[in-house]
């Protein structure tokens, strides 16, 4: 490895790297902008300017950017001589010309890059008298909040959203010091990824909306490392608390899965913690239908008592941690436990199960997606189901760009050279769909089929990979181009409820034969493959069995899961009203809770603990942020205190969280990884828990005064390594216990350079989580089985959409997250439209045997022939199942929304528009 | 024993000095202006709550003893939505007013906050702010900051240029 000389001393680096990776990776601390690790370098704002000398007889050297200088043997760099150090200054200084008079109102202040790089430059005094440039902000709909005078034009915001994140509605305006960055006019983005604007942004041009309406200071929240529920992907996340309510959700970096960005339901999908219509207490049912409130124990006791010597059943849920369903299973007896899937998911699941098992390709991790350089979509809408993943899938396209980059000998930092170098040249990717996807944008070729042919073309490719014959000249094409790539990926998932889908990838990744090739499958919830790899054995019971069992059951207990999201409302009303006690663990009100004799109010995943098992096997801990606010209790609390109450012979010598997972990776050798998913309860950092706060946190001496003066103790957290405190020392822990980044002098999350081994590489904590499953690489084995649907004129194939923002069932519960929702939808294409003689938004009667919706009609560009699509998880669709056949009319009693607006933010808009509006300033 | 001596000596003397301490609270020591006591928080000339829910004062305080919630006002400025100080912990340190950006919050001569219950002395915004601006008469924060407000347009604080067209080709 080279050696480079700054300030005399001498330094190893990587080959290949630039002179700012270099400083950085020394810890010197070189201040920078326009530099992102994820974004390599173009070198604009001129900020990492540091002095180079010719040999070592040269005093006087010349001022080169380090972001822009690669590291070469022997070479000589200053960051302290003089005028480097002036250069820096004098760049701030002019940077802040035009800079507001707004940290005070400013919701980057105390995270702010551009504060820690003025201070670390020491400009203090201004010296320009003359005016300020101001600019109009844009109302960028209910999530991104823009305050434009503070932009100091170093790009990020346009190479992330428009380069990285492949945006299409933001960017550079204008020129010269009349830069501008913004939409070409106002409206909601439409990126699935514009939250990542906010710490992407080096200042507060871009911030947090739902925050900023609660807003604290980043020194005033207490965090806790936590798991994204949103969706399978398992994306690290840091969410925010104070007074009890959690403020905000943050990226925690993890190289291996989201690295530096998370999608926009992850980041701001949980504004339902904070819901009023959160339950608080536990609650037993009046004869006349309401509940009545009750403690824990009474709740516990009736339940017990309901119990005791009689046959109980229980549903588990794909969206609660692998120890809740496990300790509920342990209750009942795996023979009487419900995965909570729906009849049909289960059965997807426990193939994809399998097949992740078998694959003679690898389950990639995000990261090993994005070095994919052939890509095969098979059936998802991946930006929709699995969004973060999609990110990853749209930088697998560039790696055409850094082949030819390294042809060159172009280092792949050298973003705007490498990009103007590929043009629109990118890496092949296939997409087999039936309607548009959101990565069609980047797709070398997509192909529009129906479900059933998606899943024939799925195995033409395989035919042809085997070297047979095809009747396919696209499936030819496609087998060709996989079979020339060196990494090439299949991506495939639940979301078209289709098994011939799943086998179809897993039958391409067989045939491709390759230990280099991979296969990844989307699937629904956060923890469906921990929940479908527990009952892999095939020991339990399924909803419909359930059902039809319901009147030999005296109590059936279900576990955070709204069943009526799972089956058709006639089983589920069988299963719910049979006689049956029905015993229910949730957070929120839903209709299964309705049906329940006892509620008990289950805490969130901000305030409690536990594993969750991604799409890629990946087991990841999550921690409570702050303790169950009134009688919440964890629902593994809750479930261990009944298994106690009922006297249950194992589970009742359980006392602790460390033991339920010691007892569970136990039971099944699947889960053997589980305890070396994080660290122990009783792990200590130099002595100490790791602390929750910061250290600057403040209020702690009055926050609680208003009630009562005398201060409460800090509360305990007896079952993992953190505490709820500000003692302790927040560095180099294990990677699953880190809280937040914060480092001297970096108030920002650019800190986060500071925990990172390397720049843009593993924390110095180790890598977080752990991978549960690994393929045997036999091969799946899947037999091709093709069935063909045979339509009756007027009759359409129903595929399911699934929409970022919407189909998830808990952040739907966000107002944000609702508004972007908007109605359910039925997807058609423009001919059906014209047939219909319906246009966008009107209304489409959509008829299911005996269910009728009436939806809106969303019109497509890209649809398979007779399919069409529909809104899953909305309210209104309830009842469309997938794959079914419907019939289509117009409906005549539709009213259509206004104009494309959300009622909440009209006001604001309107006196945006009042006051001039930046379309006509 | 020389020391003792001399100690002794010292202690007689004062015997004969006259007396510091006042018949308080018949007679009121001079306290100046900028003596540090209660806690206000003032209000702009125009009348206006100066404070704008920062929460440099509370970030500063070596006690603790401040807390408070930002909350919006209807044109986008910023509030405390509530504003606490905790006195029975304040120490009377002066920080937070050294570190507000608005001259929200100051100190004020008055130390008399004698309690029977403890709880009194937790005091909330309505308690803390004054009808008036206190030892900075003509300080408004949201004039000199870029922000719109209802009363002043982009462009329209101290130094600031009107703002631009992003679609004129001029330079
Ligand atoms: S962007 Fe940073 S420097 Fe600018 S006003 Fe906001 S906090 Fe202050
Ligand atoms: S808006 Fe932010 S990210 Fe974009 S150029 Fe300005 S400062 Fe940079
Ligand atoms: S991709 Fe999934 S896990 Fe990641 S942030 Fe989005 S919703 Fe959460
Ligand atoms: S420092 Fe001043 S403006 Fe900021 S919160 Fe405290 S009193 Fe309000
Ligand atoms: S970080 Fe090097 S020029 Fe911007």
């Amino acid at each position: 490895m080279p050696m480079i000389y700054v300030d005399g001393q001498e330094i190893e680096v990587v080959q290949g790297e630039n002179i700012l990776e270099a400083c950085l990776n020394a810890g010197l601390d070189l201040p920078y902008f326009c530099w992102h690790p994820a974004m390599g370098s173009i070198g604009s704002c001129r900020q990492c300017a540091v002095v180079q000398y010719q040999n070592n007889e040269d005093t006087r050297g010349r001022i080169v950017m380090g972001c822009m200088t690669p590291v070469s043997e022997g070479a000589r760099f200053s960051l302290k001589a003089e005028n480097a150090t002036e250069f820096r200054e004098a760049v701030v200084e002019s940077l802040m010309l035009n800079h507001p008079h707004d940290c005070p109102v400013c919701a980057e202040g105390g995270e702010c890059h551009l504060q820690d790089m003025t201070v670390m430059v020491g400009h203090r005094d201004r010296r320009y008298t003359g005016k300020k440039n101001t600019y109009r902000n844009q109302y960028l709909g209910p999530l991104i909040h823009h305050e434009m005078n503070r932009c100091i034009a170093c790009y990020r915001c346009e190479r992330y959203y428009r380069d990285y994140a492949g945006g299409k509605d933001l960017g550079a305006q204008a020129s010269h010091d009349h830069l501008y960055f913004g939409r070409h006019e106002e409206g909601i983005l439409e990126s699935e990824f514009s939250g990542n604007l906010v710490e992407v942004c080096p200042t507060g041009v871009f911030t947090d909306k739902p925050f900023l309406k609660q807003y604290s200071r980043k020194w005033d929240l207490q965090s806790a490392p936590s798991i994204c529920q949103g969706c399978a992907v398992g994306c690290n996340i840091a969410p925010g608390e104070r007074y009890g309510k959690v403020k905000r959700v943050h990226n925690r970096y993890n190289n291996e899965v989201n690295g530096y960005f998370i999608c926009d339901r992850g980041r701001f999908g949980s504004g339902y913690l904070n819901s009023d219509l959160r339950l608080d207490y536990a609650g037993i049912k009046n004869p006349d239908g309401s509940f009545f409130a009750v403690h824990q124990q009474q709740a516990l006791d009736t339940a017990a008592g309901w119990m005791s010597g009689k046959k109980v059943a229980a549903i588990g849920s794909p969206r609660a941690s692998v120890e809740a369903n496990y300790l509920l299973r342990e209750l009942v007896g795996a023979q009487n436990f419900a995965a909570g899937f729906s009849d049909l998911d289960a059965g997807l699941m426990s193939s994809i199960a399998a097949i992740l098992q078998a694959t003679k390709a690898q389950n990639p991790s995000i990261k090993q997606m994005e070095s994919a350089d052939a890509v095969l979509v098979l059936g998802e809408d991946v930006t929709n189901t699995a969004p973060r993943v999609a990110l990853a899938l749209r930088q697998s396209v560039r790696n055409k760009a850094f082949e030819l980059a390294e042809q060159m000998g172009l280092p792949a930092w050298q973003d705007a050279a490498v990009r103007n170098l590929a043009q629109d040249q990118r890496s092949p990717m296939i997409i087999v769909s039936a309607l548009d996807t959101r990565l069609d944008d980047v797709a070398s070729s997509c192909v529009s089929l129906a479900p059933d042919d998606i899943a024939a073309f799925g195995y033409a490719v395989a035919a042809a990979l085997a070297g047979e014959q095809t009747d396919n000249p696209r499936a030819d094409a496609t087998a060709e181009i996989l079979k020339a790539a060196k990494n090439p990926l299949i991506v495939s998932g639940s979301s078209m409820a289709h098994q011939g889908v799943i086998n179809s990838a897993a039958a391409v990744a067989d045939a491709l034969d390759q230990t280099t090739s991979m296969l990844s499958f989307c699937v629904p919830e956060c923890n469906s493959l921990g929940l479908a790899l527990m009952v892999a054995d095939g020991s339990g019971s399924s909803l419909s069995d359930l059902a039809k069992r319901a009147s030999k059951l005296d109590v059936l207990i279900i576990l955070e899961n709204d069943v009526y999201r799972r089956g058709d409302k006639s089983e589920i009303d069988q299963l719910l009203s049979s006689g049956a006690k029905v015993i229910t663990l949730d957070m929120f009100e839903n209709s299964t809770l309705d049906q329940s004799d006892l509620v008990m109010a289950a805490a969130s995943y901000a305030e409690s603990q536990g594993t969750l098992v991604s799409s890629e096997g990946r087991a990841q801990r999550f921690y409570p942020v702050h303790s169950p606010a009134a009688e919440r209790l964890p629902s593994w609390q809750w479930l261990l205190r009944l298994a106690c109450a009922t006297g249950h012979k194992k589970l009742s010598k359980l006392a602790h969280f460390d033991e339920i997972v010691a007892a569970c990776s136990q039971s099944n050798p699947l889960f053997a990884g589980l305890v070396d998913v994080a660290p122990l309860n009783s792990f200590r950092d130099r002595g100490s828990k790791i602390p929750r706060q910061t250290h600057r946190y403040s209020g702690r001496t009055a926050m609680n005064s208003g009630v009562s003066v005398h201060e409460p103790q800090q509360p305990k957290d007896d079952e993992s390594p953190l505490s709820y405190s500000m003692e302790g020392l927040n560095r180099d822990q294990p990677s699953s216990l880190m809280p937040f980044v914060w480092s001297p002098g970096w108030n920002s999350n650019q800190s986060l350079q500071k925990f990172q081994a390397e720049v843009d590489g593993p924390l110095k904590g180790g890598p977080s989580g752990v991978r549960l499953i690994s393929s045997t690489q036999q091969g799946a084995g899947v037999s091709p089985q093709i069935h063909k649907v045979i339509l009756k004129p007027h009759q359409w194939h129903l595929v399911p959409m699934q929409q970022i923002h919407g189909s998830d069932e808990l952040s739907a519960h966000t107002d944000e997250i609702a508004e972007l929702a908007g109605r359910g939808f039925i997807a058609i294409g423009q001919k059906v439209a014209e047939k219909l003689s319906v246009s966008e938004g009107d209304g489409l009667l959509v008829k299911q045997g005996e269910v009728e919706c009436s939806l809106e009609v969303r019109i497509l560009s890209r649809v398979a022939k007779n399919c069409i699509g529909y809104s899953v998880g909305f309210p209104e669709a309830q009842g469309l199942t997938a794959g079914s056949l419907v019939s289509l009319e117009a409906d005549k009693k539709w009213q259509r929304s206004g104009p494309e607006m959300i009622a909440s933010d009209k006001a604001v808009f309107e006196q945006v528009i009042g006051g001039g509006g930046a379309s006509n300033v | 024993m020389l020391s003792e001596l001399r100690t002794l000596w010292e202690v007689l003397k004062h015997t004969f000095t006259k007396a510091e301490t006042v018949q308080y609270p018949e007679e009121m020591p001079y306290l100046a202006p900028r003596y540090r006591g209660r806690i206000v928080l003032t209000r702009d000339p125009d009348g206006e709550e100066r404070c704008v829910a920062c929460n440099l004062c509370a970030a500063v305080c070596p006690v603790d003893c401040i807390a408070l919630q930002k909350d919006t006002r209807e044109d986008g400025t910023w509030y405390p939505e509530f504003f606490r100080i905790n006195f029975s912990r304040c120490i009377m340190c002066g920080m937070c007013e050294e570190a507000c950006p608005t001259y929200a919050i100051q100190l004020t001569p008055d130390f008399e906050m004698c309690e029977y219950d403890r709880q009194n002395m937790v005091y909330e915004k309505e308690h803390l702010l004054i009808n008036g601006v206190g030892k900075y008469p003509d300080y408004n924060f949201y004039r000199v900051s870029g922000m719109k407000t209802a009363s002043k347009d982009k462009g329209e604080a101290l130094n600031e240029a009107r703002p631009i067209d992003t679609k004129s080709l001029l330079p």
